[in-house]
């Protein structure tokens, strides 16, 4: 009994992790109808950064979260400019491509340059954090990452819901044109969705690279979780795909505890049972 | 269904287009030019490399070939095809094991391969645009792990095939050379190349063609969407499945990674939208070039631990997806059409021939 509790409580705050993944990939989609496939490997250079700004400068990955927000919203801007742009209004296969091939290109520059091996922090600030309640113990990594998280998920969700930039970004998600005629630029809007997926995708990053080593494939499993953490929570829904990524974190968590191999399998299975009974997702509309 | 055609709303029309006399000429010319290319290939090209790349391109372009069916024509965006592939791989290497010729176990392959398209389709069919990709790309990764854990199938390690003697009927030759491999795939490819042909020309290939464009409309105009789909699938599962069936033969050996993993079902997407998706001539251009350049600069271009491949095929695509999303194919097409346009003018004559070139996106 407290190995379920214990799995489950891991895996919940694993799930803020997902929700916070997520959170920068429904953003994207909501304002802008594109699904980013590169979006694990947005995760995977967050990683990396965590990584050198420890092994190259000594920095704790707690202190290079700013270093990955900055980078990765750059990097996120950079390939709203250079690739999305140009495809937007396009057959909707050329924007799927387009994502896919930058997967392919950012996995293989990490292989490039960092090359294929494994790499890992130690003795950083959260790994000497560790609590226990009554048997069940918090590790360190885990709760930053999961507090993290959910800062950063909520300090979003306030963004778009409670500012004016926020309200130009949603209205520039529904209806690109009346937007434009309320003197929004829709286009700005697009970038600025791009960035801010790009800043929090760095700060999952940052938060991941406590607790997991990081590889140029370190984002696969990442970025299929927040696809399905998305889609369950029906694409651009920020609190549902919250929701789905902790949702998917619990499941990840408990069957890994029975049959490790299964976790991504289960989390996928998930995914199809909810979509195909419910297609528009847990909270979507569309 | 008479006045459906009649009517040819955007892609029901865009059937087999009433080709002119010199137009069916110089399209015999190409197709001939073409396959007098393929056949010489390993002739004048004999390197180990050249060779190699020939065959993998071709088993890719079989791959493609299937998911263009469902991908180009239908417009269901499949990245889960490695499940069809390593159907192919897997039932071939069964049925091999238990003794039988390659050949014959292909026919099980596809029905495997079809009948899991099928099931696949079934409740997923249901789902639309993204919701359906990730679909299958959830569908790919439960059917790796599953795979991985059946003993049966060899697990983790895999399955080895006997070595047999080398003949056509075993489907084993030297490696030191491998024309004989070469023209296998090849004919394979010729053999689903005319199937695709022959599904996308007819009636089924404007039914397809109009649910990639609109399926709500397709229903609407009375185009039986669903069974379409499934045809799609299972003929489109089948075709992928063949290109598992020659590659397990021609490595010998099959796993869960080389057969099943995402980053497969990813490469054949790409090699199909590269080449054109929609395109019966995209997957053998995308095939050959990715194919081509992974090789080359795995080859060439690389220090060791420092893989280039990825790096350059990742750059191909996207560069490729913004530039001309119709991939290689729309490019030549392009540049075809161009090109008569600038004759037409020259000779002082109308455009009217640059109109009739079939399936436009």
């Amino acid at each position: 009994m407290i190995d379920l509790i214990q799995s489950g409580l891991s895996g919940l705050l694993l799930g803020g992790v997902f929700a916070l993944a997520a959170v920068g990939l429904t953003l994207v989609f909501g304002v802008m109808d594109v699904v980013n496939f590169a979006h694990g490997e947005f995760v995977m250079l967050g990683m990396y950064i965590g990584f050198f700004s420890w092994s190259l400068f000594g920095l704790d990955p707690l202190l290079s979260i700013p270093i990955a927000a900055v980078v990765l919203a750059v990097v996120g801007t950079l390939v709203y400019q250079g690739v999305i742009r140009p495809v937007l209004g396009r057959n909707p296969l050329a924007q799927v491509i387009v994502t896919f091939g930058l997967l392919v290109f950012l996995r293989g520059l990490a292989q490039f340059l960092w090359t294929p091996n494994e790499r890992s922090v130690q003795n950083t600030i959260a790994r000497g954090l560790r609590f226990e309640v009554g048997g069940v113990v918090v590790g360190g990594p885990q709760f930053v990452a999961a507090v993290g998280a959910l800062l950063c998920t909520a300090a979003v969700a306030w963004f778009i819901h409670r500012t004016e930039v926020g309200r130009g970004l949603q209205a520039a998600g529904e209806d690109p044109g009346g937007a434009a005629l309320m003197g929004i630029n829709p286009d700005r809007m697009y970038a600025l969705s791009w960035l801010l997926a790009g800043g929090t995708t760095g700060v999952a990053g940052a938060l991941l690279i406590n607790q997991f080593s990081v590889s140029p494939v370190a984002g696969a499993t990442f970025g299929l979780i927040s696809f399905v953490a998305v889609a369950l929570g029906g694409f651009g829904s920020v609190a549902g795909a919250a929701l789905a990524g902790l949702m998917i974190g619990v499941v990840y968590g408990v069957v890994g505890l029975y049959a490790s191999a299964y976790a991504t399998a289960a989390a996928l299975a998930i995914y199809l049972v909810v979509v195909v009974a419910r297609p528009q997702g847990l909270r979507g509309t569309r | 269904m008479a006045t459906l055609e009649g009517q040819a709303p955007a892609s029901l029309g865009a059937g087999p287009v009433p080709v002119t006399g010199p137009l069916r000429y110089r399209r015999w010319v190409f197709l001939i030019a073409l396959a007098v290319l393929l056949v010489a290939y390993p002739r004048v090209f004999v390197s180990g490399f050249a060779q190699n790349v020939g065959v993998n391109a071709l088993t890719f372009a079989v791959a493609a070939t299937g998911w263009n069916l469902l991908g180009g024509f239908t417009g269901q965006i499949s990245f889960g095809h490695a499940m069809f592939f390593g159907a192919g791989m897997y039932t071939t290497a069964v049925f091999v094991m238990a003794g039988m010729s390659p050949w014959i176990s292909m026919l099980p392959a596809a029905a495997v391969a079809a009948t899991l398209g099928v099931l696949i389709g079934l409740p997923c069919f249901r789902l639309r645009g993204h919701y359906f990709s990730i679909a299958t790309i959830a569908v790919g990764v439960i059917l790796l792990t599953v795979v991985t854990d059946r003993t049966w199938l060899g697990g983790p390690e895999g399955l080895t095939l006997p070595i047999k003697d080398e003949t056509l009927w075993n489907l084993q030759f030297s490696l030191r050379d491998l024309t004989e491999y070469y023209y296998v795939i090849l004919a394979i490819f010729a053999v689903v190349t005319g199937l695709s042909f022959l599904f996308v020309r007819g009636r089924a290939g404007r039914y397809v063609r109009a649910i990639r464009d609109d399926d709500r409309a397709a229903a609407a105009v009375g185009v039986p969407v669903r069974r379409y789909k499934l045809i799609a699938v299972a003929l489109s599962g089948g075709i992928t499945a063949l290109a598992g069936s020659f590659q397990v033969m021609h490595a010998l050996f099959v796993d869960p990674p080389s057969a099943l993993d995402l980053s497969l079902s990813i490469q054949i997407a790409l090699i199909a939208v590269f080449g054109g998706a929609g395109s019966l001539w995209g997957p053998l251009l995308g095939g050959w070039s990715i194919i081509f350049v992974q090789s080359y600069s795995s080859v060439h271009w690389q220090t060791p631990g420092r893989p280039v491949d990825l790096l350059i095929y990742g750059a191909l695509i996207t560069i490729v997806a913004v530039v001309e999303p119709s991939g290689l194919a729309g490019l030549f097409r392009r540049g075809w059409r161009n090109g008569e346009r600038w004759l037409a003018t020259r000779r002082g004559g109308g455009v009217h021939r640059v109109t009739v070139t079939g399936d436009r996106r």
